[in-house]
């Protein structure tokens, strides 16, 4: 599959005239002078790290709840029940079944987003009081959960429902997004595909835009809870 | 007119600004707010180091992406196309909206969503849409409440920034609201409205924060989810960029999302940063099927290999805007330009010409707070002085009546006798408009002066007639003899 590119030529070759020069074939991106982005939480531990996390949460709207996995579904079950269970999707990730939550889900009647059942699941996600995701990421800095959506890993999950509710291993958390950013570019320079949609979300869709005050909850969803889970 | 916000002359607009207390109270609010979150979170917060190695980082990195931007854009499109998306290069604004257009017809689309892109604002893309026949909505809370109501944005990060409550229940009542005007209630009126539009969409149009030229990806930073809406649930996505909007690789993104969102709204991250790759998504639910990306050029390569190069590093954060003296006063769209405030007064010259935008160099007091607050170090202050004097120099094609006042002058001074009979007669002329040594109240040219401040009114006697009548006193014959290359 190979999409199309018009009027290129003309185009570069005005803005290489403009810069006084024939166009360049070839250019290699600097070693940056400056890089202060790595210094951010240099060393920390991964407990410092959840301590800025939470810390970050209180900044965005955003309720912390931390487990360990053995009691990742009786948390998982409650937090559901904390935000007035109701419809709840999830996205299709192994990490559920591998995570042990399959009866905790199948309980609340969970739906697990499927393909094949086509806008049918957007439908049940824009209707749905909650949606489930287990994040790939987690930046501390800014309390970030890292979605790296695909097919069957759907940002509608995280963007219809009402709520979005994120598991997040605590294995997983970050300085900032510079490792996330770091992370994607080792795989591009593997060659390996890339996710067509990361989705970087830091709490609730909110608006500030009617005389600065703000409001939580504008397109996406209103409320959002993170479960750390200690030993993941 | 694409970029052009109203059709006042600029010191009409600007009178009629002033004048607007509640406008100048809302701006200078905003300001105040924005202003101190971004100090909180640059250089105020000690986690991030030194915030001036960050600007460091930035200028660097745009300056390096500028200076080789031709490269950098054909492997953006190489790398979009590679993956499937199709990518336009358009050297007009016209171009760009004839492709979407096409795009549009081609996929017999009705119904269009947009996130907020002030580049479609700047090539007039909803007008060329509506045109075609489809319904356009702007789905960004303070865009769609423009729209609503009409209007313009005064603001790149807050455009209805100039609005109340008030003014927006009464804009959304078109709509059938019957609810306050309680800002909550008011969005969340936009939420349901919008709703079922993003659902039944046929196209999403974006604007683009940063494009990442290694992989063909497009990044948007927001806050409200729409950008997410617009690019999840329309089967077709049109990517609309200017062609400077790029970063070589996701190292170079994150300095610049950062250098954003902390500048622009004071957040470490935005509640929303999505980075979009087009791929094979024909089994997908939730994804577009169909990429494409404009590239505009409208102008921009006027500031290419010219000393205005750097006003093309701009990443839209809008610190400039938020700490401007001026902007403070007249607001966002007394400048007349989609693009106000310092950046604006900067980049309008630039992409829409002198004859239409060169009186907004002037709208600056030259303070530097725009330089100083610029997260990518462009010097706005020093860009402001070179665009005047390129404005004085002919580049600015004044009006007729301000050269024939400058031949005027030229020729009177020119002339020791017409000069001498000017300065024998300005204050028997001037005489019945002075009081008490001072003209208040100016004829003419004067008017603009006159109305802010007192004019001196001109002496009786010039400096030629007074030297002449002391050449010969002591004062100045000492002062004289005090050594060579002094002087009176």
């Amino acid at each position: 599959m190979k999409g199309t590119i018009e009027n290129r030529d003309a185009f570069l070759s005005h803005i290489a005239d403009k810069l006084h020069r024939a166009p360049e074939e070839t250019v290699a991106v600097p070693e940056w002078k400056y890089q202060p982005q790595w210094n951010v939480y240099k060393g920390s531990s991964q407990d410092e790290l959840v301590a800025v996390m939470k810390n970050a949460c209180e900044s965005i709207h955003t309720k912390v709840y931390e487990t360990n996995s053995d009691q990742l579904a009786e948390t998982l079950e409650k937090v559901i029940a904390d935000y007035g269970s109701g419809s709840v999707i999830a996205t299709n990730d192994d990490r559920f079944s591998k995570f042990g939550l399959d009866e905790v889900m199948k309980k609340n009647h969970v739906y697990t987003w499927n393909v094949s059942e086509g806008h049918r699941n957007i439908e049940i996600a824009s209707q749905a009081n909650i949606g489930l995701s287990i994040c790939d990421v987690m930046l501390a800095e800014s309390a970030t959960a890292g979605l790296f959506n695909d097919k069957n890993k759907a940002r509608s999950v995280s963007l219809l429902p009402v709520t979005s509710i994120v598991i997040v291993p605590e294995s997983l958390i970050v300085p900032r997004i510079t490792q996330a950013m770091q992370m994607v570019e080792e795989k591009v320079k593997a060659g390996e595909e890339i996710s067509t949609y990361i989705n970087y979300i830091s709490g609730p869709s909110n608006s500030a835009d009617i005389e600065m005050r703000l409001v939580v909850g504008v397109h996406g969803p209103v409320k959002v809870a993170y479960i750390v889970v200690k030993d993941l | 007119m694409p970029m052009k916000v109203g059709n006042q002359p600029f010191f009409e607009a600007v009178d009629q600004a002033i004048h607007n207390s509640f406008m100048v109270n809302a701006v200078s609010s905003a300001q105040d707010g924005l202003r101190d979150r971004k100090i909180r979170a640059t250089v105020g917060d000690e986690t991030l180091g030194d915030w001036e190695d960050w600007r460091n980082a930035g200028e660097e990195i745009r300056a390096h992406t500028l200076n080789h931007l031709d490269f950098y854009l054909k492997q953006l499109s190489d790398n979009f196309a590679a993956r499937g998306g199709h990518v336009f290069f358009a050297e007009t604004a016209e171009e760009a909206r004839e492709y979407i257009k096409k795009v549009v017809r081609q996929k017999k689309a009705k119904h269009v969503v947009k996130a907020k892109s002030m580049v479609t604002e700047e090539i007039s893309l909803n007008e060329a849409l509506e045109e075609e026949g489809c319904d356009v909505l702007e789905t960004d809370l303070a865009e769609f409440i423009l729209q609503v109501d009409q209007d313009r944005p005064s603001h790149i990060v807050v455009p209805s920034v100039h609005k109340n409550r008030q003014q927006v229940r009464d804009a959304f009542r078109k709509l059938g609201y019957t609810g306050t005007d309680e800002p909550r209630e008011l969005a969340g009126f936009a939420r349901k409205t919008l709703r079922s539009k993003f659902l039944n969409a046929d196209v999403g149009i974006t604007g683009c924060n940063f494009a990442v030229a290694d992989t063909g990806s497009i990044c948007l930073v927001t806050n409200e989810g729409n950008a997410n809406m617009v690019t999840t649930l329309p089967e077709t996505q049109i990517t609309v960029m200017g062609m400077e909007r790029l970063v070589p690789t996701r190292k170079e993104l994150d300095i610049l999302v950062t250098l954003l969102c902390r500048s622009s709204v004071g957040q470490r991250l935005t509640t929303y940063v999505t980075d979009i790759t087009p791929g094979d998504q024909t089994d997908t639910v939730d994804s577009p099927k169909d990429y494409h990306l404009v590239v505009v050029n409208a102008g921009r390569s006027n500031a290419l290999g010219t000393d205005f190069q750097a006003a093309l590093h701009c990443i839209r954060c809008a610190a400039c805007i938020n700490v401007c003296p001026v902007y403070r006063h007249i607001g966002g769209q007394a400048y007349g330009s989609i693009y106000p405030g310092p950046i604006g007064a900067v980049l309008s010259p630039i992409l829409g010409g002198y004859r239409e935008y060169g009186k907004l160099p002037y709208a600056s007091s030259l303070c530097a707070a725009c330089t100083e607050a610029c997260p990518v170090r462009i010097p706005l202050h020093e860009l402001l002085i070179k665009h005047r004097q390129k404005y004085v120099e002919g580049g600015g094609e004044p009006p007729i009546s301000e050269k024939a006042a400058m031949k005027g002058f030229g020729i009177g001074a020119g002339s020791p006798f017409i000069y001498k009979v000017g300065m024998k007669t300005a204050p028997i002329i001037l005489k019945p408009m002075v009081h008490d040594g001072e003209i208040t109240k100016g004829p003419g040219p004067m008017k603009p002066w006159t109305r802010g401040r007192n004019l001196p009114a001109p002496s009786r006697e010039n400096f030629r007639e007074w030297f002449k009548k002391h050449k010969t006193s002591k004062l100045l014959k000492a002062a004289q003899g005090k050594g060579t290359g002094e002087s009176l």
